[in-house]
């Protein structure tokens, strides 16, 4: 039982992350219909960045600030360089640029930084606090809180404010939206700049865990891309939900069936549940129009 | 008789294959270009499944992978013979195409792209993980292919025979598009709906197709392990299946000739970049970003189009 749950915390630490990673893909896939599999870089740009400044004497705060700004620069430069060039390409090229992206990006930061992986210490130190039984790290507590805290502010952004309710607008009918008088540009350089900001969010957060190095983007953008699928492309929600899934039962695999497989059954998991549900957990059936 | 874009495609890689051997200076540029059909091989099978059938594929290179790891584990574990190795691969990599395709081609676009990369990356991780069987991560030798005594070797050799390997490939995907399945298919393509109504049964035609692209990827694959003499779970891995989509696209979806262009390019294009050093990958990024947005409909449609019409037919 506390074996069990030791499990379900680790789970819910990586489980938050990859929400983070899939909530990033749904508002760009949201805004301009592109799967930007470039989001895992935010996430290692958001660690490097602040681990390269930290070591160079930067406080840890301004460090992740500078962080942060360097995620949503490359993730205006993305759609700036990258994505509005190619708009009206089919969705396959459109994908294939954000890989050909996530390959510079890394390129870059290889040449920038290093191949080592890299940590900086915890935000309250690395004592593991005692909780029913099995233990959690407080850096955990930061990763559940910090991703929280992001969900709620996006809800808030979305719900309450104007340029939140472009942005919806935006993703249900980017020509009525236009109509209305809603600056569609500025929406989708925000929805890729606000991705940029999230992955980073989550690298900074992690890192302390689970180390950081520039090739951790790929599989980060793959299992965020899955959680995403898992609860149902474009559903922040099921964004959301779909990461803390993917992030229990990888870690309860690891734990009671092979921590070599662990990836496996992430993977495995999805297309067993996209041959029940083709559309995903929580996604809507979409009707072909002839 | 005037000719069809299908001799002209026929001729056209006739005529490079025959003439390449001259051209290229070293040993060196022959395997390279031997690596060029061999990757064009799984890039023209993918073409029918991307190109003609409009389906997704994010995890070819899994195929590919059986193919070539049929070559090395067959020898060594079961004492087969290479090349009856090499034929198990494909019907390995058929039946699992056969398998899983049935559930997975329900799905359409990122639901479809999103089982096939799982499905690659699970059969990336078998292989990286067993090492027992496979070698894990280090890889592992090939066998040298003897037939009837005869001890295949040299790069000469190879392109030789990679080469008549894809001219037969590119042949069979030629006629695959003027059959009635091609036809079925280009018709799915455009409206599954309207394909089914004209009486197309479309899950029998999509299966179909992706167990043509499957084979023609272990094909590839146990060509690449017998040539190469060794091989590593990389060419399995989430970066290849990109490779092999990419090789497509930029040649140009739908153009057989398109995708040996793109492989060609997706080839030469690291071995050329080499130059740069730690610039490498960032100039491969850059490349892809370049040719995705100057050249969206790939090079062969993009050429053709600047071409004036009857130049064309």
């Amino acid at each position: 039982m506390d074996q069990l749950l030791q499990f379900v915390f680790s789970g819910l630490t990586v489980g938050a992350v990859y929400a983070l990673v899939a909530l990033g893909f749904t508002l760009i896939y949201n805004a301009s219909d592109v799967i930007n599999f470039a989001q895992g870089e935010f996430v290692m740009l958001g660690g490097m960045v602040t681990v390269f400044a930290y070591a160079a004497g930067v406080p840890l705060p301004l460090a992740a600030l500078v962080a942060v700004v360097v995620a949503v620069a490359t993730g205006l430069a993305l759609h700036r360089f990258a994505i509005e060039p190619a708009r009206g390409a089919n969705a396959v090229t459109l994908i294939i640029i954000t890989i050909g992206a996530s390959i510079l990006i890394r390129g870059i930061a290889q040449i920038v930084f290093d191949k080592q992986f890299h940590r900086f210490p915890a935000f309250s130190g690395e004592d593991p606090i005692a909780l029913l039984g099995a233990t959690i790290l407080p850096q955990s507590l930061w990763v559940l809180g910090g991703a929280a805290v992001v969900v709620a502010g996006l809800w808030l952004f979305m719900e309450k404010t104007l340029l939140g309710k472009a942005v919806r607008a935006t993703a249900a009918n980017r020509l009525a939206a236009r109509l209305v008088g809603i600056d569609t540009a500025l929406v989708l350089a925000l929805a890729f700049g606000v991705s940029g900001a999230i992955g980073a969010l989550a690298g900074i957060l992690v890192t302390p865990i689970t180390l950081t190095s520039v090739t951790v983007g790929t599989l980060l953008a793959l299992k965020g891309f899955a959680a995403a699928m898992l609860g149902g492309i474009g559903n922040p929600v099921g964004a959301v939900a779909g990461g803390l899934a993917l992030g229990l039962l990888e870690s309860l695999a690891a734990g009671f069936i092979s921590s070599t497989y662990k990836d496996a059954v992430a993977f495995l998991v999805i297309i067993a549940v996209l041959f029940i549900l083709p559309q995903g957990l929580f996604g809507t059936r979409a009707v072909e129009r002839v | 008789m005037r000719l069809s874009a299908r001799h002209a495609t026929l001729l056209v890689l006739l005529a490079a294959f025959a003439a390449l051997p001259f051209l290229l200076p070293s040993s060196f540029h022959l395997r390279v270009a031997t690596l060029v059909w061999i990757q064009a091989l799984a890039a023209v099978g993918l073409n029918l499944l991307m190109g003609l059938a409009g389906q997704v594929s994010l995890g070819h290179a899994g195929f590919f992978g059986i193919g070539a790891y049929a070559v090395a584990l067959g020898p060594r574990h079961l004492g087969l013979d290479p090349l009856l190795s090499a034929l198990v691969g494909l019907v390995v990599s058929g039946l699992l195409a056969l398998v899983v395709g049935r559930p997975i081609l329900r799905l359409r676009g990122h639901y479809l792209a999103v089982a096939t990369l799982g499905l690659g990356i699970l059969v990336w991780l078998v292989l990286n993980s067993e090492v027992a069987l496979t070698g894990g991560p280090d890889g592992i030798q090939v066998p040298r292919l003897v037939l009837f005594g005869w001890r295949v070797a040299g790069a000469e050799t190879w392109y030789w025979i990679s080469g008549a390997f894809l001219l037969f490939g590119v042949w069979l995907a030629l006629n695959l598009e003027d059959s009635p399945l091609g036809r079925a298919l280009r018709a799915l393509h455009d409206s599954e709906v309207a394909a089914r109504v004209a009486g197309i049964d479309v899950a029998r035609a999509k299966l179909l197709v992706f167990v043509i692209a499957a084979i023609y990827a272990a094909a590839a694959g146990s060509l690449l392990a017998l040539f190469n003499r060794f091989i590593t779970p990389q060419v399995a891995d989430f970066l290849h299946s990109i490779e092999l989509v990419t090789m497509v696209v930029i040649g140009g979806m739908g153009s057989t000739l398109g995708a040996i262009v793109g492989a060609a390019i997706l080839t030469v294009l690291p071995q050329a970049l080499t130059v740069f050093h730690d610039y490498e990958h960032a100039m491969l990024g850059l490349m892809i970003i370049l040719f995705m947005i100057f050249l969206r409909q790939g090079i062969v449609p993009g050429l053709a189009s600047l071409l004036p019409r009857r130049a064309v037919a």
